[in-house]
C-alpha cells in the first residue's frame, strides 16, 4: 500500500429547507506520504465540505451518505465515535478556515495545546506534554513564550501558526489546511506557507492545501485538484495543470490568472456557479462550457486516468 | 491603566449613590402634601411618646427633613448624614435608629439572598447551557423546559402557591416565621436546623422564580457560542465532549452572564423583600413592609437607600471581578 | 452559500387567519401566550356582563365564604359566591373581574406611555447624537444599578394613600420604566443609521422626516412591539409588587391589593386559602402569558433560537 490517504466515493448532502444540496458528489482521491495537494475551486464548490467529511465533522443538516476514507489503511468511516475522536489530530488533522477565531479567547495558548495532547495520551507526564507543545511552537517559528499568551495578544499570522502548531502536535499522517492564508498579508502568507512546507517535509505527512490563490499554491504543492459543484474535475501535477490544463473548467481557471500578457484584462469565467440544489444534468459545467457537446447535457463524465492525470470530461472519453 | 479603571468605577459608584440619595431626598418633597409632617402631627396628637422622646425625634427629624431651613441647606445636611450612614431614627420603634434596624435584620436577608442568588445562577446557567448543547441527551436537555415556563412568574406568586400546597395543604413546611414559636434563639444545632427548615420554602420560591430567566439567557448565549470557530476546532483536536463543554463552550458563554448577575441583583432583592414579608421572616424586606404600613418614613427611606447602595456597590464589585474572568479586558 | 437560489414555492392562496393559525402552531410561546390572554379577556368580559362590579368592594357580600363554584345549591347572601368572599366582604368573583381589567389597564397605560417615551427619547438621542445623546445615555447608565422598585416605594409612600388611584399607579410605574425601551430603541436606531438603505435615502436627498418616518420607523416596528409587551409586563409586575406591600389604591380590588389584604389578615393561618389563591392564579396567568408572548416575539425576530429545539 503506497497511498497514505485513499478517498473512495465520498458523498455529502445538506438537507436544507429548500431541498437536498449534494455538496460532495462521489469524490475519489489518493495521496502518497509526503505528497502535497492543492484543492481549488470556486466558493461553495465543496472544498471545506470535503475536508470536514474526511474529519467526520459534517454537522446537521449535512450527512455523509457514502464512501470511505482510508488513512494508513484504516477506514475512518468505519470507526466508532470514540475511535474517530482519537483519530482526529493523531491520524488526520484539520487546520480550520478562519484561524482568526479558532482559538479559545479565555484560555492560554499553552492550555489549548496541552488539552489536545491529554485528550489522546491521558497518562503522559505533564512536563513532557509541555515540552512537546514548546517544540511544536518552535517548529512553526513561534517563541516559547507564546505558550503563556492569550489569543488576543497574537497577530493574525501568529494565530495561524498556533493553529498549525496544534495541527502537527501529534504528527498526523494527513494534514488538511483550509485556506490557511486567506486573511493574511502577502508577506505573511509566504512565511506561513513556507512554514507548512518545512514542517511537512520534516514529518513526511500528506498535506491537502485548500485555497483560491492558484499562484501561491503553485509554488508549494505537487498536485492540484480542481473542484466544481461538488465534483473533482481534474487532478494533475502542478506543471501539467499550469501548462496544459485538460478540463475546460481548469483551462478557464488558468486563463483567468493574471500574467504579464493579459495584464489589466480581467478574464473571469462567464456564467454563474450552479446552485447545488439543482445541479445541471450531465456535466455540471456544461452551461458554462465553451466546448460542450450533446452528450455533456445528459451523461455525467466519469473520472478517467490519462497518463497519470485524472480528468472528468467527455472531450477525453473514447467513443463519446 | 488599572488604577484609572478602578478610579472610574469608584467615581461611578459614588455618582449612583448620590443619585439614589438625591432621589430619596427630593421625591417626598415634591408631593404637595408632606406625609411626614402629617404623620408627625398625628403622632403628636395621639401621643404614645414622652415629651423628651418626642424632642429627640424632632431633632433627628429636623436634621433630616428640617423644614425651617432652606431646601438646599436641608439637602446638604441630608447628604452629609447619609455619607456618615446616619439614616435617622424609627418613629415607631423609637429609640431604635434605622441603622440598628438594618443591622439586626441584615443577616436574614443576606442568607436568603445569597443562597438563592448563587443556586439559581448555577442551576439556571447549567440547565440553559445543556439545553442548547446539541450533543447532550434529549432528556437532559428537556429538564430546562419546566423552568422556562416559570420565567414570567415572580417569586412572590410561587411563594403563595408553595405556602398553599406544601405548607397549608400538605403541612410539610411551616406557614412562615423565622423559627418555630416557643423556642429561644441560640446557636444550638436544633435551633439552626429549625431556622433552615423555615427558610426552605422562601428559598425555593426565590430560586424557582429566577432560574427560568437564567435558562433563557444562557440558552441564547449557548446557541451563539456553539457556532464559534474555537468550539469547532476543539472538536477537530479530538477533545472529549466534557472538556469541550466545560472549557470551550460553558466558560465563554458564562462570561456575559456574570454581568447579567450584577443586573439581576436588583430584581432579586426586590423579590426577596416581598417574599420575606410574605413568610414573615425578620429581614430587611419585612421591616420595609412594616414601616410602609406604619408610615414610618425614616425607616422606609433608610432601608431603600441602604438597599440601593448595596446593589450599586455589588454591581461595581462584580465589574471589578470581571477582568479576572475575561483576559481580553485587561488589554483594553 | 452564494450558490443557493430560491426555488419559488408554489403559490397557494391561504386565508390570513389560516396563515396566522399555522404560524402560531409553530411559534408555540406566542400561540400559548395569546391563548391565555384570550381566555382571561373572555373571563373578564363574561364577568362584566353577569356580575355586579359594586360587589367587588368591602361589605357587599357575606364575609369569609369559601368558593361555591362546585356547590350548586349554595345560596349565600345576597347571591351566589362562586369564588367565595374575603374577610372584608368582597365577592371574590366580582373582585377578580374588576381587578383583572384594572390590572390590565395599568399595564396598558404604563406600557403605552413607557414605550412612547422610550421611542421618542431613544430615537432623538440616537438619530441626532451629540450632547443630548450623551446625557440620555448617562442618565440611563446611572439609573440602571438603582432597583426601580425601591424608588417606586419612595414615590408611592410619599403620596397620601387616599389619593392613590389605579392611574397614579400607572404613572408611578412609567416614571421609572422608560430606560429599558429607550436603550433598546436607541441601539436599534444606531445600527439602522449605518445601514445601506438609510445612506441611500440620505444621498438621494430625503429629509430627516422622510428618513425617520419612511425608512427607519417601519423597520423599527417589531422592536417597538417587543418593547411594548415588555413594558406592559413591567407595568403589571411593578404595580403588583407595589400593591402587595400595601402601596396600592387600598379600596380597589387590584390583584396585588387583594393578596396584601389576605396576607395581612393571615389568610392561610385562618384557613381562608381561596382569598390569596384566586388573585395569585390570575397574576400567574397574566404574567406568564406576557412572558410567553415576549419569548414568541424574540423567536419571530431571531429565528435561530428556534433551531435548537
Ligand atoms: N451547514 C450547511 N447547511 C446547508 N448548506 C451548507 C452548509 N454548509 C455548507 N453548505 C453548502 O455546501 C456547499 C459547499 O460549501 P463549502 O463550505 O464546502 O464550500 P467551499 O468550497 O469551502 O467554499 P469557500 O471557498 O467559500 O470556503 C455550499 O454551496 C453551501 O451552500
Ligand atoms: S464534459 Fe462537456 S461540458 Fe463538461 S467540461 Fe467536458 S466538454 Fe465541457
Ligand atoms: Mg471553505
Amino acid at each position: 500500500m503506497t497511498h497514505v490517504l485513499e478517498i473512495r466515493d465520498l458523498q455529502v448532502s445538506y438537507y436544507t429547507d429548500l431541498g437536498r444540496a449534494i455538496a460532495l458528489n462521489r469524490v475519489n482521491l489518493n495521496l502518497k506520504a509526503g505528497e502535497k495537494l492543492g484543492l481549488v475551486g470556486e466558493s461553495g464548490s465543496g472544498k471545506s465540505t470535503m475536508a470536514l467529511a474526511m474529519m467526520r465533522m459534517i454537522k446537521a443538516p449535512g450527512r455523509i451518505e457514502s464512501g470511505s476514507v482510508d488513512v494508513d489503511g484504516v477506514d475512518l468511516m468505519k470507526l466508532s465515535d470514540e475511535e474517530m475522536r482519537l483519530a482526529r489530530l493523531s491520524r488526520i488533522a484539520y487546520i480550520p478556515q478562519g484561524a482568526m477565531n479558532s482559538l479559545n479567547p479565555v484560555m492560554r495558548i499553552g492550555a489549548q495545546m496541552v488539552d489536545a495532547i491529554r485528550a489522546h495520551i491521558p497518562d503522559m507526564r505533564k512536563e513532557a506534554m509541555i515540552e512537546q507543545c514548546m517544540k511544536s511552537l518552535e517548529s512553526v517559528d513561534l517563541k516559547r513564550n507564546v505558550f503563556q499568551m492569550y489569543a488576543h495578544e497574537l497577530s493574525g499570522g501568529m494565530k495561524q501558526r498556533v493553529c498549525i502548531a496544534i495541527g502537527i502536535l501529534l504528527k498526523p499522517k494527513v494534514i488538511i489546511a483550509d485556506e490557511p492564508t486567506s486573511a493574511l498579508d502577502v508577506v505573511t502568507q509566504r512565511q506561513v506557507m513556507e512554514t507548512i512546507d518545512r514542517v511537512q517535509k520534516e514529518m513526511g505527512a500528506a498535506v491537502i492545501l485548500i485555497g483560491h490563490d492558484m499562484g501561491l499554491m503553485a509554488q508549494f504543492v505537487d498536485k492540484v485538484a480542481v473542484m466544481y459543484a461538488g465534483r473533482l474535475t481534474e487532478v494533475s501535477t502542478v506543471r501539467d495543470m499550469f501548462t496544459t490544463p485538460m478540463h475546460p473548467y481548469a483551462q478557464a481557471l488558468i486563463k483567468s490568472l493574471p500574467n504579464l500578457k493579459n495584464k489589466g484584462v480581467f478574464q473571469g469565467i462567464p456564467g454563474l456557479a450552479p446552485s447545488l440544489l439543482r445541479i445541471p444534468t450531465g456535466c455540471a459545467f456544461h452551461p458554462r462550457c465553451t466546448q460542450a457537446m450533446e452528450s455533456c447535457k445528459t451523461t455525467i463524465p466519469e473520472v478517467q486516468d490519462h497518463n497519470g492525470r485524472l480528468v472528468a470530461c467527455h472531450l477525453y472519453t473514447e467513443g463519446a | 491603566m488599572r488604577l484609572q479603571l478602578i478610579l472610574r468605577r469608584v467615581a461611578f459608584l459614588i455618582l449612583v449613590v448620590w443619585a439614589a440619595s438625591t432621589i430619596t431626598f427630593f421625591i417626598p418633597r415634591m408631593s404637595d402634601r408632606n406625609p411626614i409632617r402629617e404623620r408627625f402631627a398625628e403622632l403628636a396628637r395621639t401621643g404614645g411618646f414622652s415629651a423628651s422622646d418626642l424632642e429627640v425625634i424632632v431633632e433627628s427629624y429636623n436634621k433630616k427633613f428640617g423644614l425651617d431651613k432652606p431646601l438646599m441647606e436641608q439637602y446638604f445636611d441630608y447628604i452629609g448624614s447619609v455619607a456618615q450612614l446616619d439614616l435617622g431614627v424609627s418613629l415607631n420603634r423609637f429609640p431604635k435608629t434605622v441603622t440598628e434596624i438594618i443591622y439586626e435584620s441584615l443577616p436574614w436577608t443576606i442568607s436568603l439572598l445569597f443562597v438563592s442568588a448563587i443556586l439559581s445562577f448555577v442551576i439556571g446557567n447549567l440547565l440553559g447551557a445543556i439545553a442548547a448543547w446539541p450533543r447532550a441527551p434529549g432528556w437532559l436537555r428537556s429538564i430546562a423546559t419546566p423552568f422556562i415556563m416559570f420565567t414570567g412568574v415572580p417569586p412572590v406568586l410561587l411563594a403563595i402557591f408553595l405556602l398553599f400546597f406544601l405548607a397549608f395543604r400538605l403541612k410539610l413546611f411551616p406557614l412562615g416565621q423565622a423559627y418555630s414559636t416557643g423556642i429561644a434563639p441560640d446557636w444550638s444545632f436544633g435551633f439552626v436546623l429549625n431556622v433552615m427548615w423555615h427558610q426552605v420554602l422562601p428559598a425555593i420560591s426565590m430560586i424557582l422564580g429566577s432560574v427560568g430567566g437564567w435558562v433563557l439567557s444562557m440558552r441564547g448565549m449557548g446557541i451563539t457560542i456553539q457556532g464559534e470557530d474555537y468550539v469547532n476546532f476543539a472538536e477537530h483536536k479530538g477533545l472529549g465532549g466534557r472538556v469541550i463543554f466545560r472549557d470551550y463552550y460553558l466558560r465563554n458563554a458564562l462570561l456575559p452572564q456574570v454581568t447579567g448577575f450584577a443586573l439581576a441583583l436588583g430584581s432579586l432583592i426586590t423579590s426577596g423583600s416581598v417574599v420575606e414579608s410574605l413568610y414573615a421572616l425578620p429581614g430587611l424586606g419585612s421591616k420595609l413592609g412594616q414601616a410602609i404600613q406604619a408610615n414610618d418614613f425614616m425607616v422606609i427611606y433608610g432601608i431603600v437607600l441602604f438597599i440601593t447602595m448595596s446593589v450599586a456597590t455589588l454591581m461595581v464589585l462584580v465589574e471589578f471581578l470581571y477582568p479576572l474572568l475575561d483576559p481580553r479586558i485587561k488589554a483594553d | 452559500m452564494t450558490t443557493m437560489t430560491t426555488t419559488a414555492p408554489p403559490i397557494v392562496q391561504l386565508s390570513r387567519m389560516k396563515l396566522l393559525a399555522g404560524y402560531l402552531r409553530r411559534n408555540k410561546s406566542l400561540g400559548i401566550g395569546l391563548g391565555i390572554i384570550l381566555l382571561l379577556v373572555l373571563f373578564t368580559l363574561h364577568g362584566m356582563v353577569t356580575v355586579d362590579q359594586a360587589r367587588a368592594y368591602p361589605l357587599k357580600a357575606k364575609p369569609k365564604q369559601p368558593p361555591g363554584i362546585l356547590d350548586f345549591s349554595a345560596e349565600a347572601w345576597p347571591g351566589k359566591l362562586p369564588m367565595g368572599s374575603d374577610f372584608f366582604g368582597r365577592d371574590m368573583h366580582a373582585a377578580m373581574v374588576r381587578g383583572m381589567w384594572q390590572t390590565a389597564l395599568i399595564g396598558v397605560i404604563a406600557g403605552a406611555a413607557g414605550t412612547l417615551v422610550g421611542v421618542v427619547l431613544g430615537f432623538t438621542s440616537a438619530y441626532f447624537g451629540g450632547v443630548f445623546d450623551a446625557f440620555i445615555k448617562g442618565i440611563c447608565q446611572i439609573l440602571t444599578p438603582i432597583p426601580v422598585f425601591m424608588i417606586q416605594i419612595i414615590i408611592a409612600s410619599s403620596l397620601d394613600k387616599r389619593d392613590v388611584t389605579i392611574f397614579t399607579m400607572a404613572w408611578i410605574v412609567v416614571m421609572l420604566a422608560w430606560m429599558g425601551p429607550t436603550l433598546v430603541i436607541r441601539s436599534q436606531v444606531l445600527s439602522m443609521k449605518e445601514r445601506q438603505f438609510v445612506s441611500v435615502a440620505k444621498l438621494s436627498g430625503v429629509g430627516n422626516g422622510g428618513i425617520i418616518f419612511g425608512e427607519i420607523l417601519p423597520n423599527l416596528l417589531p422592536f417597538i412591539a417587543a418593547a411594548f409587551v415588555s413594558q406592559v409586563f413591567a407595568g403589571v409586575f411593578s404595580s403588583f409588587y407595589l400593591a402587595i406591600v400595601g402601596l396600592g389604591p387600598l379600596r380597589e380590588p387590584l390583584l396585588g391589593n387583594i393578596i396584601w389584604g389576605a396576607q395581612s389578615q393571615g389568610a392561610f393561618f385562618n384557613g381562608w386559602w381561596w382569598w390569596p389563591i384566586w388573585p395569585a392564579a390570575a397574576m400567574v396567568l397574566i404574567l406568564s402569558a406576557l412572558a410567553l408572548i415576549n419569548m414568541g416575539l424574540d423567536e419571530l425576530a431571531n429565528p435561530r433560537i428556534r433551531r435548537t429545539e
